[in-house]
């Protein structure tokens, strides 16, 4: 039976630690962690650089994706400035009569301009738009009516007063029907909200990936690192003190590709901003190329070092397991 | 301070490395663990440094059933074991201060502390100045004695050690023998697992002598 164990060198050296004392302990072994794991990285600079240059790349693609839907929106917002309505006349009507109704829509305050389309001249774009002029001159008479094009004035482009502009041109007897042109601006808005959780898509597939690649890297790393682990296990190190390393070097690699991720994606910006301008100049527009913004870039820098550290804890605690020393 | 209760080992292939052994080893006691090789001395020390759990029986080291050690409590159990290894074990890419600091470490020993400690250690050792070294730069003695100095540097009051001499001549082994001796001198309940009868025959030390899973002589007791 053992005996109590008596002023034994053991019982003098198992002194308590304060609180302070192992919170000091704590911050003491992340802190050499944290630079050790560094060190460690940079000493093999080529099988890293490779680990994160797949990590960024891998982020890179969600942020440009990101940029494109970015970018789509602010061009978007561009077009919808310019609401137009058709105002279609009845028929019969004459040059002269539908001469007067657009010079009555012209002079109202809320009008900026409006512009009358004969039937031959909506003929004519009819046939260059839809390829069916073959069968409307079939048909021996224009079948279309006098139209008129309504641009309404900057501050009465709004969704409500655009509404009633169109009522209140309802109501003019010569006025058939009055279609507000702003139905392929809603489709362009769902196409882009459609591009938005492509976004979303390529982010979790990629970020998925991401974990992949550090979880099977950090398993690579662990098992070169087998008889340490061992070593510091029969020595009394728990677990959560052989993983601290790995988890630190997972972190490192998920910020390093977050940071490779965000020059990408910059670098990126800058070759296409000069095109894109030009482009931009050519449709008469002032939109300029946008980059990503602090916010994209943080959520890029903590998504790259969250993901690394999922990846590594996840490798940690299925392969540390296995891992008992043998003597 | 070790204490063995009717214990039955059968590892998962099936192979019986003991068969029943008791005894019991009292604190600040010294013994040989003797025998072939293959007759169950590596089986013992493991269930001491509870790197497997016995079949059957009981393992108490240090006041502990080691059947009542939850797998989240065996660290903590193992930094009261210290352990040599005939191959000692020491990590290569590490100096002989980190290698001796590893265990402080571990525990959350202060930077000062470690300092002081793995100094004292290594003069136990005789090997003060060696702290720099890397393993490989030193023999096989030497690398041996780290071991040793590692293994103590916490002041565990349990040290066992497997083979120890296996890789030395003879006049090393005596060294190293000596030194076990003299930490038992200090209080060190001490296990020390060898075949090498010649060797032993110079201490007047308590010895286990084990056959096919069975201890036999156990009342050849000490001097």
């Amino acid at each position: 039976m053992p005996r109590p164990d008596k002023g034994s060198p053991a019982s003098r050296s198992r002194e308590r630690r304060s609180p302070v004392a192992a919170l000091s302990y704590w911050l003491e072994r992340h802190a050499q962690n944290f630079v050790a794991s560094l060190g460690k990285l940079v000493r093999q600079p080529f099988a890293s650089a490779l680990t994160i240059g797949v990590i960024g790349l891998g982020l890179a693609l969600p942020a440009v994706l990101h940029l494109v839907v970015v970018n789509a929106s602010a061009i978007a917002a561009g077009i919808e400035d310019t609401v137009q309505l058709s105002v279609y006349l009845t028929q019969p009507l004459t040059a002269e009569q539908a001469r007067k109704v657009q010079q009555g829509i012209d002079a109202r305050d809320d009008v900026l301009e409006a512009e009358l389309v004969t039937p031959e001249q909506g003929l004519r774009e009819f046939e260059q738009m839809s390829g069916f002029g073959e069968a409307l001159r079939a048909l021996g008479d224009n079948p279309l009516p006098y139209a008129i094009t309504v641009r309404p004035a900057p501050r009465f482009d709004t969704p409500e007063a655009v509404a009633t502009l169109a009522d209140e041109l309802k109501t003019l007897p010569e006025v058939d029907i009055v279609q507000v042109d702003t139905e392929w601006v809603q489709r362009l808005h769902a196409i882009l909200e459609a591009l938005g959780q492509v976004v979303w898509l390529a982010a979790i597939l990629l970020g998925v990936g991401v974990l992949i690649i550090i979880g099977n890297t950090i398993r690579l790393d662990i098992n070169g690192r087998r008889e340490e682990i061992e070593v510091i296990k029969l020595v009394g190190g728990s677990n959560a003190f052989v993983r601290r390393p790995f988890l630190y070097t997972g972190v490192w690699y998920g910020l390093g590709g977050g940071a490779l991720a965000w020059i990408i994606v910059t670098a990126a910006v800058a070759f296409l901003a000069g095109p894109v301008e030009r482009v931009a100049t050519l449709y008469g527009s002032g939109i300029r190329l946008q980059g990503l913004d602090t916010e994209a870039a943080g959520v890029l820098l903590a998504g790259g070092t969250v993901l690394g550290w999922l990846g590594a804890w996840a490798a940690a605690q299925y392969h540390l397991r296995r891992i008992e020393p043998r003597a | 301070m070790i204490s063995f209760q009717r214990v039955f080992k059968r590892y998962p292939n099936g192979r019986e490395a003991l068969a029943e052994v008791s005894f019991d080893l009292a604190a600040g006691e010294m013994a040989f663990l003797t025998g072939h090789s293959g007759a169950g001395k590596s089986t013992v020390l493991k269930l001491i440094a509870l790197l497997e759990r016995p079949t059957r029986g009981q393992v108490v080291v240090n006041g502990r059933n080691t059947a009542a050690v939850k797998p989240r409590a065996i660290p903590g159990f193992r930094r009261e074991v210290g352990v040599v290894f005939q191959d000692h074990r020491l990590l290569a890419d590490r100096p002989v201060y980190e290698n001796v600091a590893l265990p402080l470490i571990i525990a959350g020993v202060s930077r000062r502390e470690t300092e002081k400690r793995v100094r004292a250690s290594l003069d136990q050792v005789g090997l003060l100045g060696k702290e720099t070294s890397f393993p490989l730069e030193l023999s096989a003695g030497e690398q041996q004695r780290v071991g040793i100095a590692r293994a103590v540097v916490s002041k565990p009051p349990v040290l066992i050690a497997d083979e120890p001499t296996g890789n030395l001549d003879p006049d090393l082994a005596v060294e190293v023998m000596n030194l076990f001796r003299r930490l038992n001198d200090v209080g060190v309940t001490v296990l020390v697992a060898t075949h090498d009868v010649h060797l032993i025959d110079r201490f007047r030390v308590r010895r286990l002598h084990i056959e096919q899973g069975t201890l036999v002589g156990v009342p050849d007791a000490a001097a």
